[in-house]
């Protein structure tokens, strides 16, 4: 006759999970913040102003696209295919050649005042906070 | 993490290294693009915040060094909220075939892109050796 053990299964199951769990802490902290977008973007912000800088080498000014809707920032852009017929690709590492990436702002960004540089392959995003969204001090009365 | 994921990331060089740099700042090893035509080899590397003056290029026997100097002093009165990236040096290297011509190699900067030409030397001549009698 076979017996099977009830709690037997019961602890396998649970090992299973306790393992589960484990190999879930051990790759947590292995994945960078937004490891799979392009470009990787990093924020400098001040009271009345963000800036956002992203690497985008090779591309132009041209290719670039920038826009930006309240609290959301749109960057897009393609780079030139350089590709020539009678060449042979031996080493493909720098992509993708197409991009998207929204990006979320800390305030509402005044639109008419944003300003865009792109130098050395490192493009700079100036984006000035609306008025309205500024932070107001409130006096105390006495 | 799949492969596309790591391939997006900067790589930083491997600490393991026999010299160490002066610069206390990152080393990141810049992606490549490497093509063949028939008369050079094209090297083409992503090196973002490099210009003509903040790149080497050094080839000693047959190891060619690409290196590129980064400035990373962050805007002043700004605060970095939001990091994706970091900021460094670049730095890589490649061995090189005998095929080249070590003359006439080139390289040329635009929007942080290095590109460096590595022309074909030409083929050694047969040479025919005249068997004299004697």
């Amino acid at each position: 006759m076979l017996y099977i053990d009830p709690f037997r299964t019961f602890q396998v199951e649970r090992e299973f999970d306790r393992m589960q769990r484990e190999m879930g802490r051990l790759f947590s902290g292995m994945r960078p913040m937004g490891a799979a977008r392009y470009p990787a973007v990093n924020i400098w912000s001040r009271d009345d102003e963000a800036r956002v800088t992203a690497e985008l080498p090779g591309y132009s000014i041209d290719d670039l696209n920038i826009s930006v809707h309240n609290k959301t920032l749109t960057l897009s852009g393609k780079r030139r295919n350089e590709r020539q017929e009678n060449e042979t690709l031996h080493r493909n590492e720098r992509k993708p050649d197409e991009f998207q990436r929204i990006v979320h702002l800390p305030f509402a960004v005044d639109t008419d005042k944003v300003g865009a540089r792109y130098e050395k392959g490192i493009l700079t995003v100036t984006l000035p906070r609306q008025e309205t969204d500024k932070p107001k001090k409130i006096e105390i009365g006495s | 993490m799949s492969d596309k994921e790591k391939s997006l990331q900067k790589r930083e060089q491997e600490t393991m290294n026999a010299v160490e740099r002066t610069r206390s700042q990152k080393v990141f090893v810049p992606l490549v693009d490497i093509s063949e035509k028939d008369d050079a080899i094209y090297l083409t590397a992503d090196m973002p915040g490099i210009d003509e003056q903040s790149v080497d290029i050094t080839l000693e026997k047959n190891v060619l060094t690409l290196e590129g100097r980064v400035d990373s002093t962050p805007p002043e009165g700004y605060e970095l909220s939001y990091m994706e990236y970091e900021t460094g040096d670049f730095q890589r290297s490649f061995t090189l075939s005998d095929e080249i011509d070590r003359e006439r190699i080139e390289a040329h900067v635009k929007d942080g892109v290095l590109q460096v030409v590595l022309p074909k030397a030409e083929p050694a001549k047969a040479r025919r050796i005249e068997v004299k009698v004697g």
